[in-house]
């Protein structure tokens, strides 16, 4: 496995369609033993997790379980203390998100995402602006960038009517569902998203899964880190669970329930007592569902509904 | 194997049932300086009906308070920049202050030619603008402090070194200077015009918006000054060299000093330790009725040229008027509260096409 393969550089238009031309499955980048402190704090210990080409890896832990630290590695914002991050096969010492970036690996933060006050293309294209002309009259190309952005969305599903219009005046799905697909756009083969989904309802979080699914079709990786579980289940291939700063381990989808997710995710020494409110969660939950039938059965079909499109979208986008 | 979301070609776009038709008018409503328009328009008309037969809408009115906006409105202008780009400069007026009082003192005192002078001031200017930027990236502390101590530090020096040099505050006779002729003619030359006497520096002011304008809004560099005010995190996180961004537009508001300082002592032919002073403020209250936001991100060069506009027929317009000149300030500041408030209302509307 070359190195040019796993880590091509970006590469400017890319373009939404390209897709990752390594076999599914190639390792893109691992984590050996990390370790992250600031000063006292013990923010990660020993973790190791890696990410293929085309999966989904979701990286799950309560507050303070070292999720972010963790991306903040991969994403070059922090260096571990101790252990070894490799990208493809080669050992890599990023000084900067732009170093990550370079490698290809991009990532998303909910809140940081877009500039609300700026237009969407301007947004889109903030950093890598299309230019013409030459030399002190070298302008940017407004024109190609809103096509080209009302085009990118268009593929996403997201139809706007004007591409100068303020970031601002989308909702909160559409922003992050245009966050990630300016970094596909612009050649990402690893993406990172940190927290998309929260304080997303229903709906705005199913677009946003829709177009995860799509960039893992396109056979690139994605390390998605949540607090919700039912954002992760349907779309997650495998899952790393956080801890307190230490891993339970990476897991199959197919090797974990719903539920024993739950539970590592809240901590495994609470296990019993965890099991015991579940039980009266459940029991209250019963007694609720008699009053709310209609509400839960909705929300039930509009889930399950997710998870078929979510499939749908695989195939339609790799078939 | 490629994604096909929607037939290759299909130039079809489907617009969502949210989004709804906005007429032109509206959406020119929603431009941040469509206030500064309005308020121009009002404050020429109350001026014209004050002042109509003392000469406020004959061709030496327009004149003179073209020349007052023309001053302010090249320095607003880069302010504006500056503060799109989420920073303030209070040293503006200093640094019109020192860059006159170089100017006059080298050609003055040395013998040599004014030119020599005009250079050295444009030097010092832009080291300045340079120190100011880099002092406020590097230590992150709010630009508002970093410049007021600017402020004080240069017109202290000013006044003390050229009270040591020449044992006074003013630096007169740069007519006799070599070189006055041509810098005068440069910055201080007076285009007849209609019967009226119109100074070149209206035609800096036209020039310098233009460019400003262009680069804004027409450039890779526009995009990035608004993405630096508007969130600098994010701004840094696609690669925008954040810190390079605010040090150049540091630097742009000192060159505009060192222009206005140029053409002030170039018609004055002379030059004083407290000139520019306060225009620093006269320059954010102008941006500010232009529709540029405190808080950046948000603006345009246009509001601000307008809002120059107003300054210069508020402050010569209360003379035609034949109103006691005190007034200016009280209006201005009238001015600068109901632009604040006429400007949140137009950016809530421009973000809230979710009504
Ligand atoms: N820069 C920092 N300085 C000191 N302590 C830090 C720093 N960043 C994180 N920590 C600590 O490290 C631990 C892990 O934090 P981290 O932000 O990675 O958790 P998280 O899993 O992302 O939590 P959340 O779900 O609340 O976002 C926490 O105890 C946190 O207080
Ligand atoms: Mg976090």
């Amino acid at each position: 496995m070359s190195d040019s393969t796993t880590a091509p550089v970006m590469n400017g238009h890319a373009g939404s369609e390209r897709v990752l031309d390594v076999p599914k499955g190639t390792r893109l980048l691992a984590l050996e033993n990390a370790s992250k402190y600031f000063g006292s704090v013990i923010a990660l210990e020993d973790v190791s997790m890696d990410l293929k080409a085309g999966e989904v890896h979701a990286l799950l832990g309560d507050n303070g379980a070292g999720k972010s630290t963790l991306i903040k590695i991969l994403s070059g914002v922090y260096q571990p203390d101790e252990g070894r991050y490799l990208v493809g096969d080669e050992e890599v010492h990023f000084n900067s998100p732009r170093d990550a970036l370079a490698r290809g690996i991009a990532t998303v933060y909910q809140d940081l995402a877009m500039i609300p006050l700026m237009g969407i293309s301007r947004n889109f294209f903030l950093g890598q602006e299309p230019e013409k002309g030459w030399g002190p009259f070298k302008r940017f190309d407004l024109q190609t960038a809103n096509a080209i952005t009302r085009e990118e969305l268009h593929k996403m599903g997201i139809e706007i009517r004007d591409p100068e219009h303020a970031v601002g005046t989308l909702s909160g799905g559409e922003r992050q569902s245009v966050a990630i697909a300016r970094a596909v756009y612009f050649g990402a083969n690893v993406l990172i998203l940190d927290e998309p989904t929260a304080a997303l309802g229903v709906k705005e979080a199913a677009v946003v899964l829709k177009y995860i699914a799509q960039a893992r079709a396109r056979n690139l990786g994605v390390v998605f880190i949540t607090h919700n579980v039912h954002h992760a289940y349907p779309i997650a291939d495998r899952f790393t669970i956080l801890n307190r700063g230490r891993s339970y381990g990476t897991f199959e989808k197919n090797d974990v329930s719903r539920e024993q997710v739950v539970q590592m995710m809240a901590g495994g020494e609470d296990l019993e007592r965890l099991g015991n409110e579940l039980e009266e969660f459940a029991r209250l939950d019963a007694e609720k569902h008699a009053r709310l039938t209609p509400v839960a059965a909705e929300t039930d079909v509009s889930m399950m509904q997710m998870g078929r499109e979510l499939e749908n979208e695989g195939d339609r986008v790799s078939g | 194997m490629t994604s096909e979301a929607v037939p290759a070609g299909s130039q079809s776009i489907r617009e969502t049932a949210r989004s709804r038709d906005v007429s032109p008018w509206r959406r020119l409503l929603l431009r941040p300086e469509v206030g500064a328009l309005l308020g121009a328009i009002i404050v020429w008309v109350v001026f014209a009906v004050l002042a109509w037969d003392r000469g406020f809408v004959s061709a030496r009115g327009v004149a003179t308070y073209l020349e007052v906006a023309a001053q302010l409105g090249i320095l607003a202008v880069a302010v504006a920049l500056l503060m799109i780009a989420g920073e303030f400069d209070l040293s503006v007026g200093s640094i019109i202050g020192a860059g006159s009082v170089i100017a006059a003192l080298i050609p003055t005192q040395l013998g040599i030619n004014f030119w020599w002078g005009i250079v050295t001031a444009l030097v010092f200017s832009l080291l300045i603008g340079f120190v100011n930027g880099v002092v406020v990236v590097r230590t992150a502390l709010p630009s508002f402090i970093v410049t007021l101590a600017s402020l004080f530090i240069i017109r202290g020096i000013t006044i003390g070194t050229t009270r040591l040099v020449t044992g006074r505050t003013q630096v007169g006779g740069l007519q006799n200077v070599p070189g006055f002729e041509s810098a005068a003619t440069i910055f201080a030359y007076d285009i007849p015009l209609f019967g009226a006497a119109f100074p070149v520096s209206i035609i800096w002011w036209i020039v310098v918006a233009a460019i400003s304008t262009w680069v804004l809004l027409r450039t890779q560099l526009g995009n990035w000054i608004f993405a630096v005010g508007g969130n600098p995190v994010a701004a840094r996180m696609v690669g925008v060299p954040v810190r390079r961004v605010k040090i150049l537009l540091f630097m742009n508001t000192a060159l505009a000093a060192w222009l206005v300082a140029m053409i002030e002592i170039t018609s004055a032919r002379s030059a004083d330790v407290l000139r520019g002073e306060q225009r620093e403020f006269y320059a954010i209250i102008a941006a500010v009725i232009g529709g540029v936001l405190l808080t950046g991100g948000y603006g345009t060069v246009i509001g601000a040229v307008l809002g120059a506009l107003i300054y210069g027929m508020v402050r010569q317009g209360v003379v035609f008027a034949g109103i006691d000149a005190d007034w200016v300030a009280a209006v201005l500041g009238a001015m600068l509260l109901a632009a604040v408030l006429v400007n949140r209302y137009v950016r809530q509307r421009a973000l809230g096409a979710r009504e």
